[in-house]
């Protein structure tokens, strides 16, 4: 599973070079340089506010810096054009925290969205489904429709839905934001797994006991932005 | 071709993302109807004017009337000199000296049936049939004055020129007419198709999330909205089809009495649904994109 995919460059599937963010007339962060290595897992942190969902955005393209590059899988998401951001799209498997579903499609449907788009037969991915539904925990939940989920359980779709087309890179908003503790270590485990099956992780989080926790079980880097700036933390962690 | 085949077919994974129905879904269903129910009548009325408009241009172009106002002890002599140029005059096909009796059922709606036309002194009305491009009318004219001073060549011009007119002005407001209500049709299904998109705002920004282009988005949108409107202008053509099948036996007016459709004119009201899915296919194409390019 731990091969070189197309467009994965030796220095990263996402690469940020000296990019900066100005968002509602103030300055999020600026000179951000950082490249996520393919198989690798990196948390992101920091305060409410500091800029983890925006920096995440930028990762895929929602978002586009004010200053400086970002490289998705070698190509400058800047001069995409929304055809080829889409394409983009379809290799990395984003979990907001909010995790929005289209309402009025069961669990299977919205987890089989990404292969729909593609005009691809979502029959063709059914045994896919099956075990992937199994995966996360959901499997007696497949027609039930995402408003009659709990929170963890959205989480655990979302994160379905993200990893339905085997995409190299997984970004993670907060996965763990709504949920316990113990719906917390399993969505965590989940990352894990994914990572060990050679994804390229990037979960933003405020919970340190979760990162302490995948520190004892996954080798992760933890990228701390503070005062507008992206650093790598250290042993403290 | 292919396009207008992907159309019919559709898309099953594409259709599914947007919801089945919705208060857009009513508005442009009774949008369309109520427009193209508008455009039949005024194709109805436009194709009657243009008709009529032919009809008086062909009927009056092709014949004259010479009015001979005489005292009545040199009235026929006048009458037969008349005849007598016309008949030699090219141009002209016939002639036929109106009788009194037809003088007095022309007169009638204003005098009355019981009009005492004999103890009327009035003129002679010889009706002129023309042929070919017919004759020289200054030379006509020149001559009658020379030779009958009593008769006066009445062309109908000045009696062609307006109802013509009248016919063919009609004509253009109902082709004004059909261009505004295709405006007002493609306005307001754009602002169906806008609101639509509005209020399906997540499952846009979720379909762009997991890497949707913009024409997988568009086509769901696109066709829900365009098979409507088709839908909607098929069942308000048919109803204004009925009525103006029925009109003609509830009125008996000179512009009414020839309307509605004729032979291959049939083959308007039928467009009108087609015309109505185009707009709508555009419209919405350009609601739908406008609407993306506001969401990265």
């Amino acid at each position: 599973m731990r091969q070189k995919r197309r467009g994965m460059t030796d220095t990263g599937a996402i690469e940020l070079y000296s990019v900066a963010m100005d968002y509602g007339g103030r300055t999020l962060f600026r000179d951000v340089t950082f490249a996520l290595k393919p198989g690798s897992f990196h948390f992101l942190t920091g305060p409410s506010g500091a800029g983890k969902t925006t920096l995440i955005k930028l990762c895929y393209g929602e978002l586009t810096a004010s200053e400086g590059r970002v490289l998705a899988f070698g190509e400058d998401t800047t001069h995409m054009d929304r055809d080829a951001i889409a394409q983009m799209r379809r290799r990395i498997g984003v979990v907001h925290q909010d995790c929005r579903f289209i309402d009025h499609l069961s669990v299977a449907e919205n987890v089989l969205l990404p292969i729909s788009v593609t005009g691809q037969a979502p029959s063709d991915a059914e045994a896919n489904l099956a075990e992937l539904m199994g995966w996360v925990g959901l499997e007696s939940l497949s027609n039930h429709l995402p408003p009659e989920l709990s929170g963890g359980e959205r989480q655990r779709a979302a994160l379905a839905r993200a990893v339905i087309m085997s995409p190299d890179v997984v970004l993670a908003d907060e996965p763990t934001g709504n949920v316990d503790w113990e719906m917390s270590l399993r969505i965590l485990s989940l990352l894990i797994e994914l990572n060990k099956l050679g994804k390229t992780i990037l979960c933003a989080t405020h919970d340190m006991s979760l990162i302490r926790q995948a520190k004892s079980r996954v080798s992760a880097r933890v990228l701390r932005l503070r005062d507008g700036r992206v650093e790598l933390a250290g042993a403290e962690l | 071709m292919k396009f207008l085949l992907d159309l019919l077919r559709g898309d099953s994974s594409a259709e599914k993302v947007v919801p089945p129905t919705g208060f857009t879904a009513n508005l442009t269903l009774i949008a369309s109807g109520a427009m193209a129910f508008l455009a039949v009548f005024i194709l109805a009325l436009g194709l009657s004017a243009g008709r009529q408009a032919d009809v008086w241009e062909d009927a009056l172009a092709q014949t004259g009337t010479v009015r001979i106002s005489a005292p009545a002890d040199t009235l026929d002599a006048q009458v037969t000199r008349v005849l007598e140029i016309l008949s030699q005059t090219p141009g002209v096909g016939g002639t036929r000296r109106i009788p009194n009796e037809e003088q007095a059922e022309l007169l009638a709606p204003w005098f009355g049936d019981d009009l005492p036309i004999d103890a009327l002194l009035l003129p002679a009305l010889i009706e002129v049939e023309f042929e070919g491009g017919g004759p020289d009318m200054v030379g006509l004219k020149q001559r009658l004055v020379a030779e009958a001073p009593a008769a006066v060549l009445d062309d109908h011009d000045r009696w062609r020129a307006p109802m013509v007119n009248a016919a063919n002005g009609l004509r253009r407001l109902a082709n004004l007419s059909l261009g505004l209500i295709a405006i007002v049709t493609a306005v307001t299904i754009a602002l169906a198709a806008s609101a639509a998109l509005a209020a399906n705002g997540q499952v846009i920004d979720v379909l762009r999330l997991v890497g949707a282009e913009d024409r997988f988005i568009t086509r769901a949108f696109v066709r829900r909205f365009t098979l409507r409107a088709a839908g909607g202008a098929a069942m308000g053509a048919l109803i204004a089809l009925v009525l103006v099948v029925l009109v003609p036996n509830v009125a008996d007016v000179a512009v009414t009495s020839d309307f509605g459709f004729r032979g291959l004119n049939w083959i308007w009201p039928i467009m009108v649904p087609v015309a109505a899915a185009v707009i709508a296919f555009f419209a919405t194409r350009f609601a739908a994109f406008r609407r993306l390019s506001e969401v990265s």
